[in-house]
């Protein structure tokens, strides 16, 4: 059995026929080009997979496609406007918050939400934030840094990296 | 000399041609969601597998019926043993010279064991095809206590070995001299032992384990896609394996989600994938989800540890070591075939003994196997967590500061090189200074201070001290190999005309930025700017033979190589610039990116000036072939030997006994630093696993053999939350034999960690609550127990 399933991904509207049980981090991976948004644990605790849904940040593993239908979701991929990288990005980038790269799409759209609802959160708020995520490379002291990093250069950046 | 290694602010950072802090060119795919990890990966007609997992730790298996997960619309086949068997693939061997079913065929022997593999359209219904296969067991006694598999009549495990009749894995080895250890203890003053164990934990890297195989059959080639850290090794070993040409296997590791040593064996998934695609002649993906990665591949440590250390006159002299190490079920620990305990036996630490002695023996369980080396250079973290325990129970029983003692027992800087008493030779260090910096960081005095006020409040405040010495960089040919290949790597550098280079390396990055560090090697060595060199790695067709990444061996390994190969470059390009400034070779002279004429330096050519005229149709040297390449295998004389000093602060809630790491200073000696940006990273990184090891990270069984923690919902992973912000220092002692006087740092700080958090832990408890030990993992409620007086180790 399978249902049409409509999701708005980085403002464009992806239409497949889905087996309604098909997770939204699946929906988005199989969607030609938008494989940043990575899979890490299935129980929700990793947080490779988060994706801003209206704006708030959600595990992308415990979403089913169907659920995301007329919501408005956001993507790693999204991030770099008109060769414009997201302060979150630059900031990540000058103060090596990344490693392997796998958690940093997670990490990156949920620094994107909370700049977004706090533009200048502390190093407790930061942490509070990103503790939905797992990063096993950095330990986070530099992905706490980089989200101060860009919170304290809000306009988006010239692309650089 | 101490040096800052904060990063500094945007707006000062270097523009290095060569060592420094350089942001990383691997960051631009990263920071834009357009990494290339093996899941990304999808190749036209693909089939995907998913694995059926036996629920006993141990069970006789009767029969296996596939037929209606056969009969699956979306189904193209099923495997089992019986089917392997046919194509020779039914038993695989271990890095250890065991072997381990790839499908269980006669007998399950741990939780989790492959036991069938589906290949289907999609992911989603190979899993739903799983549901339908039915397998009769017949439940046998297990054994999960590494101290009971002896037993006369624990169940014997290994049936499939001829002549085992027992669960020893392996037999007692040993290093060090026994009579000097008894003597030493004779005559010391003070003498104490310690039961201790160093828990089953797991690497646990964010993105898990998975291949994908796609064997061509009309040309026989055999396509491999798969991250793992030891791309060379793994085609040898599947040529073995499946009795393909090693020439027509071709493995592609692009980026890969961490290691951790998760990703240095060959598992049976890959050989699954491997068979699927020759039965169903397509490409077929397999990739493990997290329970599967925590419950089959891979787990690390799981050694039962008896220690016994000794002082006489106020310093440390000497230690007794028996170990019994739990391979699980099949043997296929990570390390050189000729150290079945790895290098467990530089335990006797930073410390100058007179004597040591140090036995371990091996035995099968009903669990998992691996044995890999979590981020630690083969059973060093176990090591240096014997020692550095020890250390401190006796600095407690002695009354001394656990520092104080260090420093009375530390190798002197003027002892180096310097043989252990087990047979290691240390290269360079300065101990007591690098203790020294990390005690100013920290405020050392200060801080026990603070703890006297606390503790007289009521309040428990620990510090704990830990000191290591790693041995890195395996290693020498005469000494080190694997399944008989020596643990060299090499190096291969190419000048374009243009004067840009490519190197390609036999290691492979998991994350650790080698496209960044080993581009900088390079500009060090010739000045070419490191965006104008490309790093290559990760593919077989395109890189020399080497053993990859993990035992820190990057820097170390293939760092040397790459050190070598930039030189040889440099000598050529002498003889060319010779002809160029119509002189000889000898009378030229070297500065970054140039030869010069001694004595008439505006007499001189650029080092891309020099590679135009490599390829041009002027002249050349006598002799010369053209062009400016070169390659070399790097065979390192020794290991290289990093050290720190580690100083962890803790508050423990006496009302909880949560622990709360509040402060972590770790101060690291890794010798000369290519990217200071990229070492303290990998040291942050280190000590978060480190504080999950010491606090959280554990793979526990019941008595059946169940596992415990299967996914994320049990074995915990620090979030920042956990993890406080690490102050870091440096010392700088370069190696003496190493190209460039690097050691590898990449796992030192799970090396150092969770000692230094367990003396904290301890510290904190030791007067109020009169705790002398606690294992591994320090959770609420194990810290709860020994605060109640009935410590107990966890199972």
């Amino acid at each position: 059995m399978s249902v049409q399933i409509t999701v708005n991904i980085n403002g464009e509207d992806v239409t497949r026929e889905e087996e309604p049980r098909k997770l939204l981090v699946h929906f988005i991976r199989e969607t030609p080009g938008l494989t940043g948004t990575h899979w890490g644990c299935d129980t929700s605790n990793c947080g490779a997979c988060v994706v801003l849904m209206d704006g708030k940040p959600v595990k992308s593993c415990t979403v089913l496609a169907a659920m995301a239908q007329g919501h408005q979701i956001r993507t790693v991929e999204s991030l770099e406007r008109d060769g414009r990288l997201d302060p979150v990005q630059q900031g990540f980038h000058e103060l090596h918050a990344l490693q392997c790269g796998f958690c940093t799409p997670g990490m990156m759209m949920t620094a994107r939400a909370l700049l977004d609802a706090n533009p200048d959160p502390s190093e407790a708020e930061i942490r509070t934030a990103i503790s939905g995520g797992i990063c096993r490379c950095t330990g986070y002291k530099n992905i706490v840094a980089a989200i101060r990093w860009a919170a304290e250069h809000p306009a988006t950046v010239e692309q650089e990296a | 000399m101490a040096v800052t290694t904060e990063n500094l602010p945007s707006g000062e950072q270097e523009r290095p041609i060569g060592f420094g802090r350089l942001k990383r060119k691997e960051d631009a795919r990263f920071i834009r969601g357009k990494g290339n990890y093996l899941d990304d990966i999808r190749l036209p007609g693909m089939l995907h597998a998913a694995i059926l997992r036996s629920p006993y730790a141990h069970a006789k298996i009767n029969s296996i019926d596939t037929s209606a997960a056969l009969a699956h619309p979306n189904v193209a086949a099923v495997i089992t043993a019986k089917d392997l068997e046919t194509l020779g693939l039914a038993w695989m061997p271990t890095i250890s010279y065991d072997t381990q079913a790839v499908l269980a065929g006669d007998k399950v022997r741990f939780q989790g064991q492959e036991v069938a593999c589906v290949i289907a359209t999609d992911e989603y219904s190979a899993r739903d095809a799983l549901a339908l296969i039915e397998v009769d067991y017949d439940p046998l006694p297990a054994v999960v206590n590494a101290r009971k598999a002896l037993d006369p009549d624990a169940p014997l495990i290994r049936d499939d070995k001829q002549g085992q009749l027992d669960n020893l894995a392996s037999p007692t080895w040993e290093a060090g001299d026994e009579e000097a250890a008894d003597r030493v203890f004779a005559e010391a003053d003070v003498v104490v032992e310690q039961d201790m164990i160093y828990p089953r934990c797991h690497p646990a890297p964010l993105e898990t384990c998975g291949m994908i195989a796609d064997f061509n059959p009309q040309t026989g080639q055999l396509d491999i896609y798969n991250g793992n850290q030891a791309p060379h090794a793994h085609r040898t070993v599947y040529a073995h394996v499946a009795g393909l040409a090693e020439h027509m296997i071709r493995i592609r590791c692009n980026d890969i989600g961490g290691g951790f040593g998760n990703k240095v064996p060959v598992y049976p998934g890959y050989v699954c994938a491997i068979a699927g695609s020759i039965v169903a002649g397509r490409p077929v993906k397999w990739i493990e989800d997290r329970s599967e990665n925590l419950m089959s591949t891979g787990f690390a440590r799981d050694y039962v540890m008896h220690g016994a250390i000794c002082a006489k006159d106020g310093r440390i002299t000497g230690l007794k070591v028996d170990v019994i190490a739990d391979h699980g079920a099949f043997d296929s620990t990570a390390q050189p075939t000729k150290f079945p305990a790895g290098f467990f036996h530089i335990c006797c630490g930073s410390y100058a003994l007179e004597a040591a002695h140090v036995k371990v023996k091996a035995v099968y369980t009903n669990k998992a196997p691996g044995g890999v080396a979590y981020r630690c250079s083969f059973r060093i973290t176990e090591a240096v967590y014997l020692v550095e325990r020890m250390v401190g129970a006796l600095a407690m029983e002695m009354g001394v500061d656990p520092i104080e003692l260090r420093m009375r027992s530390f190798i002197a800087p003027e002892q180096f090189p310097y043989e252990t008493t087990t047979g290691w030779t240390f290269d360079s260090g300065d101990y007591a200074n690098t203790m020294r910096v990390a005690m100013e960081i920290a405020g050392y005095d200060e801080l026990r201070r603070e703890q006297a006020e606390k503790r007289a409040r009521g309040e428990l405040m620990g510090i704990g001290v830990a000191f290591f010495t790693e041995g890195v960089g395996a290693g020498p040919r005469k000494h080190m190999d694997i399944l008989g290949l020596s643990m060299n790597d090499g190096a291969d550098l190419r000048i374009h005309p243009s004067g840009k280079a490519v190197v390609s390396l036999s290691c492979q990055t998991q994350g650790q930025g080698h496209e960044t560090t080993f581009a900088q090697i390079v500009a060090e060595e010739l000045g070419i700017p490191p965006e104008d060199v490309e790093v290559r790695h990760g593919d077989t067709d395109k890189s020399p033979y080497g053993l990859g990444t993990y035992g820190s061996r990057s820097t170390p390994v293939s760092g040397g190589a790459v050190a070598i190969v930039s030189r040889k470059v440099r000598d050529k390009a002498r003889l060319i610039a010779a002809t160029m400034l119509e002189t000889r070779p000898e009378d030229l002279a070297w500065e970054k990116g140039r030869w010069y004429v001694k004595g008439d330096p505006e007499q001189g050519v650029l080092i891309e000036q020099i590679a135009a005229r490599a390829y041009s149709g002027e002249p050349l040297p006598e002799g010369y072939e053209g062009g400016l390449d070169a390659q070399v295998i790097y065979d390192p004389p020794n290991l290289t030997y990093p050290y720190g000093a580690y100083i962890a602060v803790v508050d423990i809630d006496p009302e909880t006994a949560a622990v709360k790491v509040r402060r972590f200073i770790a101060v690291d000696d890794c010798g000369v630093r290519i990217n200071p940006m990229i070492v303290d990273g990998q040291i942050h990184g280190g000590i978060a696993e480190g504080i999950g090891i010491a606090l959280m990270e554990v793979i526990t069984f019941d008595e059946e053999g169940n596992c415990l923690n299967g996914s994320f919902m049990d074995y915990l992973i620090p979030t920042a939350l956990e993890c406080p912000d690490f102050e870091l220092g440096a010392t700088v002692t370069p190696c003496p034999h190493h190209p460039l006087g690097a050691k590898g740092v990449g796992e030192s700080p799970n090396v150092g960690t969770p000692p230094a958090i367990v003396a904290a832990v301890i510290d904190a408890l030791h007067e109020t609550h009169g705790v002398t030990h606690i294992d591994m993992p320090c959770t609420p409620a194990r810290v709860w127990a020994a605060m109640q007086g009935r410590p107990e180790p966890p199972q």
